[in-house]
Parts: structure tokens; C-alpha cells; sequence
């Protein structure tokens, strides 16, 4: 048996219900799911203290995402955790289209070379939140985590944020300067704050099963369009570590989920679709899906991120991996709030760039539920006719919408980019960095994006005639040649680099500003900008 | 020799075209729809106005379906 053992974490007494003073904590975070787990280790590298409060005591039952980016892989690698997320995953990258039984185009998400991760895997969620709640016990002075702690209520003070919270041994309050609420998309605090929760949901059910199978299929997302062996609109099968495959069933409307969820209903479905092979029913779960954002995801001192703050359909693989997103934008900049290096204004550029990645999101994966569940006549007809055209004629593939899977939103022009330093040539400010072979002191192997984020990093390539002179001596700076060597001639590229070119780099890697010819004025007026400075 | 377009030619934007497309039928019923189309397909079929890459355009929708 390969399937996985959820074991539960220990609950312990907190130390607020044994009474004595307590000093109070820079942040709580409410939620240990892949959101919550990744701000606290986030955070922890930023030396800030964190307590994790979630209501339950194990990790993600049952799957749900499974297909991580190759940006959320690249955070998770700052965070210390992407290797062996690697590792365990499935790399994949062709897509397989059907319309009914003839295949209409494959797609090969064009890996290109030389990047540390790849463009997708797929790993169960519990496994992610795993390998994310083992990382963060490596941090014990840093992070409390504490299982079957829930939060009753929540009040936010002129200085600080006061949370009920509801324990097998009774009820305390605890006390921080800030609260990030990462409590899913039924959000109890954003429930109890009263905020809004607008948008969109699709009244097409879905079922989605994790089956545990004997057989090596390829590693191949395979997606069908009115297959033959179901009777529904669609269909989708995905392979997962330990033999675990995941479907995904169109219902329609009228389906009634707990009928479906039933494994009476399950397994002849399954069977229609396996074609006979032996399986295991792992996990069902019967869902519709919406499209919906907060307005604003920073209230004072209460910061929303991940499910709580935007949900999107699963098509595109949206959900997590824009949750991760926003933890690598937000943690630096409360960090650098809380030790008093930038002022709270610092905050609001969180809530203008990741609206905008909601936004993104939200639109992409609204259009292809759209496509997916057409609910007009017309819309039928135009559905059909773009994946009748699809086999012959190479523009209607383009056309053709299983989700459109997710990819690193670009902060250009908005928030902390707004009248940034560019350079005409090079990356815009708000570009998210490209990685990049290199070879450093630390490997021959090594990679880029090892050496960038955290904090605020220049990334220079000399002119040979003393350009470095010019650079900030109180900045940490990546010289090309000098701390790296451009292993095949992909920084140079990637980056647009020759003599004399300057990047000032984000703690979330992304270009904050560019210049052709730097000097030390500029690169701190662009990073007292950037919010690097108080 | 093919005339009719068979790449791309939204240049990134299909899903724009799309949305577009379907949204201009919002609110509409059977009937409607199908008049919008119909004139859609009349005024597109004018921009293009060379009859060797319309009948080719004919015949494929044709033998397509
Ligand atoms: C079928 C399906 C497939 C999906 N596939 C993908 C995919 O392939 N890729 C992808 O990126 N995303 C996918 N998603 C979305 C992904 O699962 C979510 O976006 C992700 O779980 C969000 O993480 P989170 O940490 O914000 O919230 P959650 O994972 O929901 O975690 C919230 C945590 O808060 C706790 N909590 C709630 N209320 C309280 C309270 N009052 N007190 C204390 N604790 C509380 C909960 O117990 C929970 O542990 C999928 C979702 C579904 C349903």
C-alpha cells in the first residue's frame, strides 16, 4: 500500500491557559495550510517570531492541488523546501487534448533549458503541506504552531490584534501587532469582520477522485472534451506520486452531490473511463467552483492571503499557486515594516500587486469555465465549432480552453514599480526573475535564483574599467564574473546584460529597477522607492 | 495554392477574442444570436473580400463539422 498515512500532530496546552505574562508576538498567523505554513517559514527567515494557529491537528485530507508552478517550486526553494518537493513530484509537461475519442493536439509546455525547476509538478497537497510543516519545526524559537487551536473571534486595537481562540483545554486570547488571516476560502475571520466576498460562481458540478492504480500510465495531462465513456461535458487524468492518478468528471447542474459521492456512483464511472483496470477509490469529493476576491486584502492590521482573500475553478491550477505568490510578496514587506525599516504604507503595494494577480487569475480561470461549461446555445455552438476546426486548422487549438495554466504575474507599472528607474533594453521593473545557470564558490552547478531574494540585492555586470566603484557599498551585490560566472551564456541573455548594466533585485525576485549606467544615488533613491528604506 | 489563414492570427489575444466573441451574445435569445452572426459573418467576410479565400474558407467549414 503506497497511499498515505495521515498521522495527526501533537496538540499541546498553550502556555496562555497555565496562566503567567507572555509576551506578545509580532504576528499570528490563523491556518497552516500551504498559505499560513509558508508565511511563517517566510517570516522565520526574516527572524520574525510567529504563533500558527490551525483548528484541526492534520494536514490537507484528501488531495486537492496538485499541480505546483515552476514559480511556486522556486519560492518554495527560497523558503528551503523545493528540492524536495521535486524530488517526490511527477515533472510533467505535454498535454493531451481529445474531442470525444480522436485526439485534437498535444501541447509540451516547451521546458526550455536551463532553469532549476520545472515548469510543473504534481504533488498532492498533503505531502506540500508535509514537507512545509517539517521545515517550519526546524525553526522551533521562531514558530509555534499550534494544532486544534481555533479562532473564535478576532478585534483589532489601535496598536494591536486581540484573537479569541477556542483549545480542548478551553479558551485564551492571545495578542499580536499583526494577523494574517490564511483560513481558506470560507474564511472565518473574514466571516466575522463581516467583508465582502464578491464574484462569480458556476452552477456545473464537478467530480473529482483520487485513485490509487497499478498501472504506469504516462505523465501526461489527458484531457477530453464529451468523451465517449462519460457522459458529461468533460474529463481530465492527471498522474500523482505513488501510483495515485487524479480525475476529474463534468457533471452538470442538476447533479446531486451526495448521490455522486457515493462509491456505488464513483466506481462505474471510473471503471467507463480506466476501461476495465483495477483501481482504488482514494479520495471523492463532489464540487462547484467560483470566482471571487475580497476588495482589499490588508485591513489595518489584519492581512488577508491565499483562499481567504481569492478563489478561482481549479482549471489553471490557480488557487495554491497564487496563494504562494502572495506570501512571497507579502512577508518581506511586513517584515521590513515590523523592524522598522519601511513604514506601514509599505503594506498597501501587497494589496495593489496581488488584487492585480487575483484579477489575472480570476479572468483566466472565469474563461476557462466558461469554456468548459457553455450555458448558452450559442455558446455550445461556439465551443463545438472551435474543437471541430481544432484538428485541422492550428488557430483554433489556441482557442481550445482546458485552463490556462498558471505563470508568474508581472508586477510592471503597478505598485512599488510606479516611477521606477528603467533602463531601455533591459528587464521592466515588476518582471518576475528569470533563473539562470551559473557557477559560483558554493558549486560549479549552480543557479541564480539561489542568490537572489531574501533581501535587496544588486545584480551588476561590470564595464571592466571600475563600474562596481559606483555601486552602494551598504547593498549586497552580485557581480557577474566576480561572485558568479554566466555558466552557458543564459544570464547574459535572460538578462539583457552587458557593460556596465544594474539591477536592483526585490526580496520576492523581481526586478525592482535597471539601469545601463548606475550610480550609488540613484540604486538608494530606487530602493527607498522599492520601500527597502524608512 | 492555400490562401486561407490557418495559424494563429490573433496574435496572443485569442482568449480576448473569445471572451469578445461570446459576450456579444449576452442576453440574447436563440434567434438573436443567430442574426448577430449572421451579419458577424457577412461584415468579416467583407474585410476579407478575396472569393478564392472565402470559398476556401466555405469548403473547410464544410468538411469540418
Ligand atoms: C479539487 C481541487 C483541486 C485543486 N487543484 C489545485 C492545483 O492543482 N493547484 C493549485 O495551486 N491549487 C489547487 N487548488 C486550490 C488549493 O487547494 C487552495 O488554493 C489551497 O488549499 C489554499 O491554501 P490556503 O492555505 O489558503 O487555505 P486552506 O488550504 O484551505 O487552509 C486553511 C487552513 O485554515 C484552517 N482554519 C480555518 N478556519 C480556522 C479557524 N477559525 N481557526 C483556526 N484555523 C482555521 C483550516 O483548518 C485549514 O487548515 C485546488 C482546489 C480544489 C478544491
Amino acid at each position: 500500500m503506497t497511499r498515505y498515512t495521515y498521522s495527526s500532530y501533537p496538540y499541546r496546552k498553550p502556555p496562555e491557559l497555565d496562566g503567567g505574562s507572555h509576551p506578545a508576538v509580532p504576528v499570528i498567523i490563523v491556518g497552516a495550510g500551504p498559505v499560513g505554513l509558508a508565511a511563517a517559514i517566510d517570516l522565520a527567515l526574516h527572524d520574525i517570531r510567529t504563533v500558527v494557529l490551525d483548528d484541526n491537528d492534520v494536514v490537507s485530507v484528501g488531495s486537492r492541488a496538485i499541480c505546483w508552478s515552476k514559480r511556486s517550486l522556486e519560492i518554495f526553494d527560497r523558503l528551503g523546501v523545493g528540492e524536495r518537493m521535486v524530488d517526490k513530484g511527477i515533472t510533467w509537461k505535454v498535454g493531451r487534448l481529445f474531442h470525444r475519442d480522436r485526439e485534437v493536439y498535444s501541447f509540451d509546455l516547451q521546458e526550455e533549458p536551463g532553469h532549476k525547476m520545472p515548469a510543473f509538478i504534481n504533488l498532492q497537497q498533503y505531502h506540500v503541506e508535509q514537507f512545509l510543516v517539517e521545515r517550519a519545526l526546524e525553526f522551533p524559537d521562531l514558530i509555534d504552531i499550534r494544532w486544534k487551536n481555533r479562532v473564535t473571534g478576532i478585534e483589532q486595537q489601535p496598536s494591536c490584534v486581540r484573537l479569541a481562540i477556542e483549545t480542548p483545554d478551553g479558551a485564551y486570547t492571545l495578542e499580536s501587532r499583526y494577523a494574517l488571516a490564511c483560513d481558506g476560502a470560507n474564511s472565518s475571520i473574514r466571516g466575522m469582520m463581516g467583508l465582502d466576498f464578491d464574484g462569480r460562481a458556476f452552477e456545473e458540478h464537478f467530480l473529482i477522485a483520487d485513485i490509487e492504480m497499478d498501472a504506469d500510465l504516462s505523465n501526461e495531462r489527458l484531457f477530453w472534451f464529451e468523451p465517449t465513456f462519460h457522459s458529461g461535458q468533460s474529463a481530465l487524468l492527471h498522474k500523482q506520486p505513488d501510483n495515485i492518478y487524479r480525475i476529474d468528471l463534468q457533471l452538470g447542474p442538476d447533479a446531486d452531490p451526495a448521490e455522486e459521492r457515493k462509491p456505488e456512483r464513483v466506481t462505474p464511472r471510473v471503471s467507463a473511463m480506466l476501461g476495465g483496470r483495477p483501481f482504488e477509490i482514494d479520495w471523492v469529493s463532489v464540487y462547484t467552483f467560483q470566482c471571487r476576491r475580497m476588495k482589499a486584502f490588508v485591513h489595518d492590521r489584519i492581512i488577508f492571503a491565499g483562499d481567504s482573500a481569492h478563489v478561482v475553478s481549479p482549471f489553471g491550477a490557480r488557487g495554491g499557486n497564487s496563494g504562494i505568490q502572495d506570501i512571497d510578496n507579502l512577508c518581506w514587506k511586513l517584515a521590513a515594516v515590523l523592524l522598522g525599516r519601511a513604514s506601514r504604507d509599505l503594506l498597501k503595494s501587497y494589496d495593489e500587486e496581488r488584487c492585480h494577480g487575483a484579477d489575472e487569475n480570476i479572468l483566466h480561470s472565469s474563461r476557462s469555465t466558461s469554456f468548459m461549461t457553455p450555458k448558452s446555445k450559442t455558446e455550445r455552438l461556439f465551443r463545438d465549432a472551435v474543437l471541430h476546426l481544432a484538428g485541422e486548422m492550428p488557430f483554433a487549438r489556441r482557442l481550445v480552453n482546458s485552463g490556462r495554466l498558471s505563470e508568474p504575474c508581472s508586477l510592471t507599472h503597478r505598485g512599488l514599480q510606479r516611477g521606477q528607474d528603467m533602463a531601455s533594453g533591459r528587464l521592466p521593473p515588476g518582471t518576475p526573475c528569470p533563473d539562470a545557470p551559473v557557477e559560483t564558490a558554493r558549486s560549479s552547478d549552480d543557479w541564480l535564483l539561489g542568490h537572489l531574494g531574501g533581501e535587496f540585492r544588486i545584480l551588476h555586470q561590470p564595464d571592466g574599467i571600475g563600474s562596481e566603484a559606483h555601486l552602494p557599498s551598504k547593498l549586497p551585490a552580485l557581480i557577474v564574473g566576480r561572485d558568479l560566472k554566466d555558466r552557458e551564456g543564459l544570464l547574459r541573455q535572460r538578462y539583457a546584460l552587458e557593460a556596465g548594466v544594474t539591477y536592483l533585485v526585490r526580496p520576492d525576485q523581481h526586478i525592482a529597477a535597471a539601469w545601463n549606467r548606475a550610480d550609488a544615488g540613484r540604486i538608494l533613491d530606487a530602493l527607498e522607492l522599492a520601500g527597502g528604506q524608512a | 495554392m492555400s490562401r486561407l489563414r490557418t495559424d494563429d492570427g490573433f496574435a496572443g489575444k485569442s482568449d480576448e477574442f473569445y471572451a469578445m466573441l461570446i459576450d456579444a451574445h449576452d442576453g440574447l435569445d436563440d434567434e438573436q444570436s443567430e442574426a448577430l452572426n449572421a451579419r458577424l459573418l457577412l461584415l468579416l467576410a467583407n474585410q476579407i473580400g478575396d472569393l478564392d479565400t472565402l470559398r476556401e474558407a466555405i469548403e473547410t467549414a464544410g468538411r469540418t463539422g
